[in-house]
C-alpha cells in the first residue's frame, strides 16, 4: 500500500492516470503527445505506477499498452470505506457534482 | 488484433491451483462475485453459466481452458433485460507464480460500439477482484450476508 500513497503523490503521475482515465489502453507515444513532459519523464512516471500496480500493461504485437488499474485503488477505499458508507459518499458526490453544475 | 477495452491486475498471495479453483468453483464463486455461482465442465467449447438466486444472470461458452495458467470464456448477460440484445463480450484470466504470490491478470474485451455492457461492468471487475483476493489470502467472504452465502451454510 505504500507503493501506491508514493506512486499518487505526484501531479505528473496523477495526470497519466486522468489521461489513460479518458482513454484507457495508450502507448507511450500517445501519452506522450499530449503532456508536457519528456519521454523519459513519462517512461519514469509509467515505471512507478506500473510497479504500485495502478497500471498494468498488455503487449499487442509490437506496442505497449498501458491500462488504468484500478484494484489497488478499490482495496484501499475498501480499507476504510464499508458497502454502507459507500451509497451514503456516492449520493453526497453526486449532489456536490450537480449544486457545481449549476454554478457554472 | 483490437485491444482489450479493459485490463485489470492484482497480485494475490496464494497458488495458482488455488486461484483456478476459485475461478471455477461455483461454491467459491458466490462467496466473492457477487453471490455468482458459475456452473461448466470447463472444456473448450462448453457453456459457462452464471445462477444467482436460482436464476441464471450471465452464460458463454468456454473458448480456451489451459489449468492453471489461462481461461477465457465468452460472456453474455442474460440478467439484465436491457443488456440482453447485445452480443456476447469475451473475459480472459492470466494466472502467472511470482514466488509466494499469483498475477492475476484480467482483460474483458470484444465488446460492441456503445456497449451498454461495457459501462455496466466497468466498476464491477475491481469490487470481484479484491473480493477474490481477500478470500483467498484470509478466508473470509466479504458476503456474508448475502442470501447466497446463507443457503451455502444451510446446505454444510
Amino acid at each position: 500500500m505504500d507503493a501506491v500513497f508514493k506512486a499518487l503523490a505526484d501531479r505528473s503521475r496523477r495526470q497519466l492516470l486522468d489521461r489513460l482515465h479518458q482513454e484507457n489502453g495508450q502507448t507511450l507515444g500517445e501519452l506522450c503527445r499530449r503532456l508536457e513532459m519528456t519521454r523519459q519523464a513519462v517512461s519514469k512516471h509509467l515505471a512507478i505506477l506500473e510497479a504500485a500496480n495502478l497500471v498494468a500493461t498488455v503487449r499487442r504485437g509490437r506496442e505497449k499498452l498501458h491500462y488504468l488499474n484500478p484494484v489497488p485503488i478499490h482495496e484501499i477505499s475498501e480499507r476504510w470505506i464499508g458497502k454502507y458508507e459507500r451509497h451514503r459518499l456516492q449520493a453526497l458526490a453526486a449532489l456536490r457534482k450537480g449544486l457545481e453544475e449549476e454554478e457554472r | 488484433m483490437t485491444k482489450p477495452s479493459f485490463v485489470y491486475v492484482t497480485y494475490i498471495r496464494t497458488s495458482p491451483e488455488k486461484l483456478w479453483r476459485a475461478l471455477t468453483d461455483g461454491s467459491l464463486t458466490r462467496q466473492y462475485w457477487a453471490g455468482r455461482h458459475v456452473e461448466s465442465d470447463w472444456t473448450v467449447g462448453a457453456p459457462v453459466t452464471f445462477w444467482f438466486d436460482g436464476k441464471m444472470s450471465d452464460s458463454g461458452k468456454v473458448l480456451e481452458c489451459d489449468p492453471p495458467r489461462r481461461l477465457s470464456y465468452s460472456f453474455h448477460v442474460e440478467f439484465v433485460e436491457a443488456l440482453r440484445s447485445e452480443p456476447p463480450s469475451r473475459v480472459a484470466f492470466e494466472i502467472e507464480k511470482l514466488d509466494a504470490q499469483v498475477k492475476l491478470t484480467v482483460t474483458h474485451d470484444e465488446f460492441e460500439p456503445g456497449s451498454q455492457v461495457f459501462a455496466a461492468i466497468s466498476g464491477g471487475w475491481p469490487v470481484i477482484l479484491s473480493a477474490l483476493k481477500s478470500l483467498l489470502e484470509t478466508g473470509r467472504s466479504i458476503f456474508p450476508n448475502s442470501a447466497a452465502a446463507h443457503r451455502a451454510k444451510a446446505e454444510a
